[in-house]
């Protein structure tokens, strides 16, 4: 989880995260869960199943679980996120998305979940394609290379932008394939993808106006969280 | 699924522990497609099995294993194999679980092995034991699930060959296992794993002492062979990093070479130590008979080759781990495993832990080890309301 990191974590270093909100989980305590979270868990169906690819410390997969009652599942390339996964109770594999999702068969989930994790992987477009094989649904959330702070960062510092919430600079990040709304939103129409739901965020965790047009989104929407769907019906394919 | 009353075996008690004595109208059904009988099976426990007996945990041996796991051995005197992860406030918590370990068939702790007396002749059976499989010793264990009156068990855990033992009991009884949690661990056995077995078993039968299995009666113990194959054995089970980290070069107590076939070297006189000190409490035939069991296993053989098809329905609850510097047992091993849970749609977790402590990592004291079975055993105490 490269960008957003929970606020409230004791293990993990904090970054800066403005996006997040008090809920009340099933154990009774009250905790900070992102935005981005709360969105994701309202558009899965309860008793769905759901694979959350880079799922971190597991806590959208714990989230998931606990108010959706969904068969949860994930898979974490570091062994620390792992471990707390496990620890959690969560079926979760150490694995690497670039990798490991080929191995999966088509159709074997509900939902495919990558949360802030797109910009990280080596081929994001081979990556949103075996989503939309093994699930009926994938929904992705990313931050928005195309906000008007990054913009402008680039037009007048003539660096690479650095911001609150994209902390890195550009020799360190693990961020290697970053993208703008437009982008992701040209991707899905090049693999054949029906983008079910799309929905983006100010910076203060805010939704950006759901009927502006898209290059207002573009320009306000820090993050951006999709629903997409295979636009040939898989029915075809095997369960 | 056989019930207690038709496991009739008479219960016992030696030097060994405790053992079941399974009459000759209670067979094992060997693989080899022969019955053994009358056979023993020894075993430890530890706990308290609770009234509803869903709180057992079966353990699995490795290869040199037995049923001591959390307390000494009465012939070596040293203390239990897993102190790391079975006792009170471990993983495998003995004060909230019923803790299960029976020596395999096969083996030399008790349980019916080639050093055991042939009823037909009176003598040690030697060679005239059938072939052992790791399917084998998981019958023979279900046998004791079965006496112990328990339907199913919480949890079947081991490592290595233990590891295999476990995948069985999760194929062969998948309604009967919880949850299981395999650890350093494979479907099959290696062409390269088989070789090595293969040079051990060699180094046994070349041993003139060896008699061609019957050395007992001639007095005699191939403990020259025995001492090589474990010496050859011992290299896989550590890595190239460990085995530098902890000898190097370095000379055992001198300053120069000998110019001589002595162990000058550290890592010669620590493996010519493994090897003495295994003489004394392992059997040759035995040796030979586990060995052979790891070499047949495949756990797809019965399932056309297919892995999936193997673990197909299952709702047990799997939990793999893996150490990144195993080289007999590497993580690719548990990899493939896992891929074919994942396509079974099995509820699967899996942990590669980044070691350079090779194959025998999982008897040592691994921190990430502790963490990640500790964690899965909770949650599953949790769904299975422990």
């Amino acid at each position: 989880m490269p960008l957003l990191m929970r606020v409230d974590s004791k293990h993990e270093p904090t970054k800066v995260d403005t996006m997040t909100t008090k809920t009340e989980t099933s154990s009774g305590a009250h905790s900070k869960t992102r935005v981005d979270f709360l969105l994701i868990a309202d558009m899965v169906e309860p008793q769905a199943r759901v694979l959350d690819v880079g799922c971190g410390d597991g806590q959208l997969l714990k989230l998931l679980a606990e108010t959706r009652n969904v068969d949860a599942r994930g898979m974490e390339l570091s062994q620390k996120g792992v471990n707390a996964c496990v620890a959690k109770g969560l079926s979760v594999i150490q694995g690497d998305a670039d990798v490991d999702l080929a191995d999966y068969p088509d159709q074997c989930f509900d939902f495919v979940i990558l949360s802030q994790t797109l910009q990280a992987t080596r081929r994001p477009k081979e990556v949103v394609e075996h989503m939309l094989r093994i699930g009926r649904k994938a929904i992705v959330s990313f931050p928005n290379f195309g906000h008007w702070r990054i913009r402008l960062q680039i037009a007048f510092s003539g660096r690479m932008p650095v911001t609150e919430n994209l902390s890195y600079a550009w020799y360190d990040t693990p961020n290697i394939h970053f993208c703008t709304i437009a982008d992701f939103a040209a991707l899905a129409e090049e693999i054949d993808a029906n983008i079910i739901r799309a929905i983006t965020l100010d910076r203060f965790g805010n939704r950006v106006g759901v009927n502006a047009p898209w290059w207002l989104w573009n320009l306000f929407g820090e993050q951006a969280v999709f629903v997409l769907e295979k636009r040939t019906a898989s029915k075809t394919l095997q369960p | 699924m056989a019930d207690i009353s038709i496991s009739k075996g008479i219960d016992s008690a030696n030097v060994l522990g405790s053992s079941i004595q399974f009459t000759e109208d209670e067979p094992l059904r060997l693989d080899a497609g022969v019955d053994l009988a009358p056979w023993v099976l020894a075993y430890q426990t530890y706990g308290e099995l609770n009234h509803d007996k869903s709180n057992a945990i079966l353990i699995c041996h490795a290869l040199t294993g037995d049923q001591f796991v959390a307390s000494s051995n009465p012939i070596t005197g040293k203390p239990g194999w897993w102190p790391e992860m079975v006792g009170p406030g471990k993983p495998i918590d003995t004060s909230k679980y019923f803790v299960i370990c029976s020596n395999v068939v096969g083996g030399c702790m008790g349980t019916t092995g080639p050093a055991s007396l042939n009823p037909k002749t009176a003598k040690p059976y030697g060679l005239e034991l059938p072939i052992i499989t790791i399917r084998d010793m998981v019958r023979a264990q279900a046998k004791l699930v079965d006496h112990l009156g328990i339907d199913q068990l919480f949890c079947v855990a081991g490592g290595s060959m233990g590891g295999m033992q476990v995948l069985q009991w999760a194929v062969s009884f998948p309604e009967r296992v919880f949850s299981c949690i395999p650890i350093a661990a494979a479907a099959k056995h290696s062409s390269q794993n088989i070789a090595f077995h293969e040079v051990g078993r060699q180094a046994i039968m070349a041993d003139p002492d060896w008699k061609a299995g019957r050395y007992f009666e001639a007095g005699l113990q191939p403990t020259k062979g025995l001492s090589v194959a474990r010496m050859a054995a011992h290299i896989t089970y550590m890595s190239d990093e460990a085995l530098q980290r902890k000898f190097g070069r370095k000379l055992q107590e001198r300053s120069a070479p000998t110019f001589s076939f002595d162990a000058d070297f550290q890592i010669e006189s620590y493996l010519r130590h493994q090897g003495s000190t295994f003489v004394e409490r392992f059997d040759a035939n035995s040796y030979l008979y586990v060995t052979r069991a790891m070499d047949y296993f495949d756990l797809a053989d019965d399932f056309e080759g297919s892995l999936v098809r193997a673990f197909a329905g299952t709702t047990t609850r799997f939990c793999l781990v893996s150490f990144s510097s195993d080289w007999l047992f590497p993580p690719s091993n548990s990899r493939t495993i896992v891929h074919a849970l994942n396509a079974a749609g099995a509820s699967v977790s899996y942990v590669e832990i980044e070691t350079d402590k090779g194959h025998d990592a999982f008897l040592l004291d691994v921190p990430e080890l502790i963490v990640t079975t500790q964690g899965f055993l909770n949650a599953a105490a949790h769904a299975r309301g422990l």
